[in-house]
């Protein structure tokens, strides 16, 4: 079983709550996925008065769902600023775990790694699990590692590209370097395949959210994630096959009738 | 007074962090602050006095990725 800072996890497939169709589709696609932890903002409500609720019925219907939450730091485009985001999302969500975004980009969403490190120091010391928006970069995964981090979050793509697994090297380098940190690949995955992907290069999850938010259908999109992440993980284990340039006949050629 | 409350310009009649926020409509509310770029833990409302020109941030859980 997946276990993260200690916590054994009943699945390996992470779902995001936004940018879904309406808040009842959001509950059934938590359901269906089966995904044991589900992500989380904090924003400023919008509208004003006392009529304001939205940020009360978003929790209300995630804590129903009976799942654990990974409060993320999205947005932020500074140490400090991801810092005091994560501390307001402890004290909110209580927890101390905390996906921790800082971004470099704008037209990439690409982590500012150097930021990111910054922070997951900081936040380490001050007693938060961190779980780091990264690249797949080897050299910054060593560094948050010595920074506290005890689980990565490689980027497969940029955060809703749906294009994949932008470096299969880059992520198999960083299995074989890192044999025990639990590597979970976040953003960029847009079918249930590149799921499956990931999981058979031995990544220990996913995170999946706009792939299944913005699908035609989204909860049975949900239930194709959560197959394929088991069938890539039960492939991982299973021991794929080597793969080479040339054929090999899978039929043997010994006993063949001669008929020429 | 007038501070910035989530980006806009608010005249505002308590200085003190808890009553504000209860003159702002977030009583019993499941929330976080920052002052200035700070976090101001819940514990420290009640003792935290706002000032002419502050930044207030009000934030709540939210969907998120």
């Amino acid at each position: 079983m997946l276990k993260c800072y200690d916590v054994e996890l009943g699945s390996r497939l992470l779902l995001g709550t936004a940018r879904y169709p309406s808040p009842a589709i959001l509950s059934e696609a938590i359901k269906t996925s089966r995904a044991a932890v589900v992500t989380v903002s904090l924003r400023r409500e919008l509208g004003s008065g006392r009529d304001r609720r939205e940020g009360e019925a978003f929790w209300t219907l995630i804590r129903e769902a009976g799942v654990r939450v990974l409060p993320n730091t999205a947005g932020c485009h500074s140490a400090k600023e991801a810092i005091t985001t994560a501390q307001m999302a402890r004290e909110v969500f209580g927890t101390h775990w905390i996906k921790l975004e800082v971004i470099g980009e704008a037209d990439t969403l690409q982590p500012d790694v150097f930021e990111l490190v910054e922070a997951a120091r900081v936040l380490s010391d001050e007693g938060f699990a961190v779980f780091p928006y990264t690249t797949e970069d080897l050299v910054v995964a060593d560094k948050l590692v010595n920074a506290g981090c005890r689980v990565l979050m490689p980027w497969g793509a940029p955060i809703g590209s749906g294009r994949g697994l932008n470096n299969v090297f880059g992520l198999r380098a960083l299995r074989a370097h890192f044999p025990d940190v639990p590597l979970i690949v976040d953003a960029g995955l847009g079918v249930p395949s590149h799921a499956a992907h990931a999981m058979e290069l031995g990544c220990d999850a996913v995170l999946i959210n706009t792939a299944v938010a913005q699908a035609a259908d989204p909860v049975a999109m949900a239930l194709a994630f959560a197959e394929a992440v088991a069938a890539g993980r039960r492939a991982y284990l299973a021991g794929p096959m080597e793969p080479r340039d040339m054929a090999v006949p899978s039929t043997p050629v010994l006993g063949k009738a001669f008929l020429s | 007074m007038k501070i910035l409350v989530n980006g806009a310009w608010r005249e505002i009649e308590h200085v003190n962090l808890q009553a504000l926020l209860r003159e702002l409509g977030y009583e019993n509310r499941t929330l976080a602050t920052a002052l200035n770029a700070s976090f101001v833990p819940q514990t420290a409302r009640a003792t935290t006095t706002l000032k002419e020109g502050d930044r207030l941030e009000i934030v709540v859980p939210m969907q998120g990725g």
